[in-house]
């Protein structure tokens, strides 16, 4: 007997897979800028990250006995995977991505129980433990518009070729070292900050993070494609540019100013496709700007005082571990109840 | 007029139109009819024919029982041939309590009484014509109507909303009533309205019928209702939304519309109001939607209750192509059925023969806590939070959580996008809690019966111990007196 299916019996045309599709669609102009900017180098380390994803979760997902085509068709791998390829530096070797993307699948998600179990982000848990592990893998930055030819990429993805000629440093990492010279903000932005460029992403940084504008056209896209919400982007963003204008208005040679900060580091890629990542961030619109306003703060705290010349990645996975008691206590008003959930009291007329 | 913002909601596809230009045409007169004794929220309906007795159109075959309840009417006339089971209209397709009856294709009326002045009428006596006529709520919930007019009646009712929303997608009866039978209805608001004192009349209609909400509004010109235009949005149509919309009020928790001084009927239940009070017509047929990608040509049929669905369905040219899914009701909220013998009920607004792209259904994947569905919710609700409590058998955490003020509308199953069926889980849980509050009730009772007997045998046991004792003492009392008189007597 055919079993009894409950109601509704109607569906909105979406699925997981339109959904990730759609977010990696978003994401595919910044990429293809990265390509373009960082040369054959960059397609290796992003198509390497993504098939060490694929394999090593098709691999776990095996071991537990489940189905492995429905968890790869449902892309939420790829993605992960993709969005580490794009925080990593573009010039990185390939067993930086290959850990990278493992420990992402693996630890960040299927020993969680996989998809939707994960408390922290995947793709920033593996970032982060690169960073921590491999500091001078992941601090290694090259500049802009040089183009190895493929073969030259290759001995650099997975020959660990020496780069010295063409090392450079991210704005964000000259600014704390030339801190540390004790030369001040007007000094170390000089040559170095050009708004322009920084808009279009023409600068020194990880593969995928630079084009501001590419990024922005892309979280748009979801917001209308209503793939996410504007809460934690706007949120998030609101949370390092206020800050920083203030702090910049009282001390204009030590604390850069919000559009230094907006333009440079993993702001839009975080702001866009990391905080607004569903499973690990609250579930309510207000919640969801808690979390990004949060997001932004810590992040511009620790670009300010920290060790670290970035903190998406720190203020992201912090404010994971926060998501559930966000989720307690912010939660929608029931109709019928008041705020705290009482029913409202019976009024005549 | 200015109206009020509904919280989530969805847009599914109407797909009215479909049915929505073709004119309501009556079924032919079936050979039998499958007439159950429980049509309507509360008890059963007792019948009061037996088999062999031959009824007139419109006779009682089976009366309201208790508090909650409705009479149940002969749908044509014809011989009782049957008192038993038949297939119900429900997803279990188990067998229910039926009166069947053959038609002698007559269709002769039996005595209706006639109301020359039903306004003349008083308010308690429109409630008891409508209570007589078995009217029960025809936008679904089948809830008995004159039971509603009598809380009513004792609230006083500042707002009468009549619900004309029909938000589910492919249903057109509502729209087809108010078209085409504009004048009956508006008179029967009048009736409801007067029956309730009535301050404020708003009839409600989805701006996707705009012949419908034209038609209303000219027969509405010199009277006091006041016919408003709703955005199209599911569900618009349900009780608490369209009162939220339109009045801005909430209906507290755990209460009644009643509450707020609020009353809301459907469109169709006032068109059989008016019948009843003016014709002295009971409710013994209704406007069935038969549409759905399946059907070859989707129609509006009124249809005599206890039909079974295979006629309606033949007459509308059978199928286009195999039906994935069979449904009576909207897609939304309606109902899955597989044996076509089930009757239409009064409860019936739609037959539904569904190709698979139309049902969308899709293998449940993991949920990825989008909260999309916390958006659609109408009601404010955390589905994804109450699904995730059930599925670990936390009943009590899903409850917390306001399970109860689900109203099951499944906004939130119809957006997910892991197509996890959530309305289920929270259906299955709201029954297993009943079920919990039912046994939980069941043993407190038995306990005080068990205490209150133990009592019992205890009081008994001190009786016949202190009844003992003081047979005991009188009888030691008599021997002393004995013993002393003895004494006495050896003494003198």
């Amino acid at each position: 007997m055919t079993p009894i299916a409950h109601s509704p019996h109607a569906h909105a045309p979406v699925s997981i897979g339109k959904v990730m599709a759609t977010v990696l669609l978003a994401l595919t102009p910044a990429t293809l800028f990265g390509f373009w900017l960082y040369g054959w180098p960059a397609v290796n380390l992003w198509a390497v990250a993504l098939i060490a994803a694929i394999l090593g979760e098709a691999f776990v997902v095996r071991m537990q006995g489940r189905k492995v085509r429905p968890v790869l068709m449902d892309g939420s791998g790829i993605l992960t995977a993709w969005l580490l390829a794009l925080s990593l530096p573009p010039y990185a070797p390939w067993w930086i991505a290959v850990l990278g993307s493992l420990f992402a699948v693996i630890i960040g998600k299927q020993v969680f129980g996989g998809l939707g179990q994960n408390v922290f982000n995947p793709a920033m848990a593996a970032r982060v433990m690169l960073l921590i592990s491999f500091p001078l893998e992941m601090t290694t930055w090259v500049a802009p518009s040089q183009a190895p030819g493929l073969l030259e990429s290759l001995r650099i993805t997975f020959f660990s070729q020496p780069i010295d000629g063409m090392a450079s440093a991210s704005l964000l990492g000259h600014v704390k070292t030339e801190f540390t010279r004790g030369i001040g903000l007007d000094q170390a932005l000089a040559g170095y900050y050009a708004p322009m460029d920084m808009l279009w992403g023409s600068r020194t940084g990880s593969l995928g993070e630079t084009a501001a504008v590419l990024l922005l056209i892309g979280g748009l896209f979801l917001i209308a494609r209503r793939i996410i919400t504007w809460h934690a982007p706007f949120a998030m963003l609101l949370g390092v540019a206020a800050p920083a204008l203030l702090f910049n208005m009282i001390d204009g040679n030590h604390y850069a100013g919000p559009m230094v900060h907006l333009l440079s580091g993993g702001l839009m890629l975080g702001a866009f496709f990391i905080v607004t990542d569903p499973v690990t961030s609250p579930n309510t619109a207000l919640g969801q700007f808690i979390f990004g306003l949060s997001c932004g703060l810590l992040t511009w705290i620790i670009r300010t005082w920290g060790g670290y010349p970035e903190g998406v990645a720190f203020a992201v996975l912090l404010m994971n571990a926060a998501t559930p008691i966000i989720d307690q206590y912010v939660k929608p008003r029931i109709y019928g109840r008041d705020r705290k959930g009482v029913a409202l009291s019976v009024k005549k007329g | 007029m200015k109206l009020f913002d509904l919280k989530g909601g969805v847009h599914p596809e109407g797909k009215k139109d479909l049915s929505a230009e073709r004119h309501i045409r009556a079924l032919p007169l079936p050979k039998k009819l499958y007439v159950p004794l429980q049509q309507h929220i509360g008890a059963p309906a007792t019948p009061v024919v037996n088999v062999g007795d031959k009824v007139l159109k419109g006779q009682l075959i089976a009366s309201a029982q208790g508090a909650v309840s409705s009479s149940i009417h002969a749908p044509t006339s014809g011989t009782i041939v049957a008192l038993g089971d038949h297939v119900a209209p429900h997803p279990s397709g188990l067998p229910v309590p039926t009166i069947t009856l053959e038609s002698d294709g007559e269709d002769r009326w039996g005595m209706t009484k006639v109301v020359d002045d039903p306004l003349a009428l008083a308010p308690e006596d429109i409630a008891a014509h409508v209570a007589a006529a078995g009217i029960v709520g025809l936008g679904g919930a089948t809830f008995p109507s004159a039971l509603k007019l009598n809380l009513s009646r004792g609230s006083g009712v500042q707002t009468l909303i009549m619900n004309g929303g029909e938000c589910e997608p492919y249903l057109t009866c509502d729209d087809r009533i108010m078209r085409e039978r504009a004048v009956e209805i508006v008179e029967g608001i009048r009736l409801i309205a007067h029956a309730v004192a009535a301050k404020e009349v708003l009839v409600g209609i989805e701006d996707n019928k705009p012949e419908a909400i034209a038609a209303m509004q000219e027969a509405a010109q010199g009277t006091a209702i006041k016919v408003v235009a709703m955005p199209s949005m599911y569900p618009m149509g349900s009780e608490k939304q369209i009162i939220q919309v339109l009045t801005g009020k909430e209906v507290p928790a755990g209460g009644r519309p009643a509450d707020i001084g609020v009353l809301v009927h459907n469109v169709a239940t006032a068109f059989a109001v008016q019948q009843a009070i003016r014709y002295g017509k009971p409710l013994i047929s209704r406007i069935v939607t038969v549409s759905g990608g399946a059907i070859l040509q989707p129609c509006n049929l009124e249809v005599l209750i206890g039909t079974p669905v295979q006629e309606l369905i033949e007459f509308s040219g059978g199928y286009r192509q195999p039906a994935a899914r069979l449904v009576l009701g909207g897609p939304m909220m309606g109902q899955q059925f597989t044996n076509t013998n089930v009757p239409v009920v009064k409860g019936t607004s739609g037959v539904l023969a569904l190709m698979a792209s139309e049902i969308g259904q899709a293998e449940a994947s993991p949920c990825i806590r989008c909260s999309t569905c916390v958006r659609a919710c109408p009601v404010g609700l955390l589905p994804l939070e109450m699904a995730a409590h059930i599925r670990t058998a936390d009943l009590a955490g899903a409850a917390a959580l306001g399970l109860k003020d689900c109203i099951a509308c499944g906004s939130c199953s119809y957006v997910c996008p892991a197509h996890i069926p959530l309305v289920h889980f929270f259906n299955y849980a709201k029954g297993d809690l009943a079920a919990q509050e039912r046994s939980k009730l069941k043993q407190e009772a038995t306990k005080k019966l068990a205490d209150a007997r133990n009592e019992r045998l205890a009081r008994i046991e001190r009786e016949r111990a202190e009844a003992a004792a003081k047979r005991k003492a009188a009888r030691e009392a008599k021997a002393a007196k004995e013993a002393a008189a003895k004494a006495a007597e050896e003494a003198a």
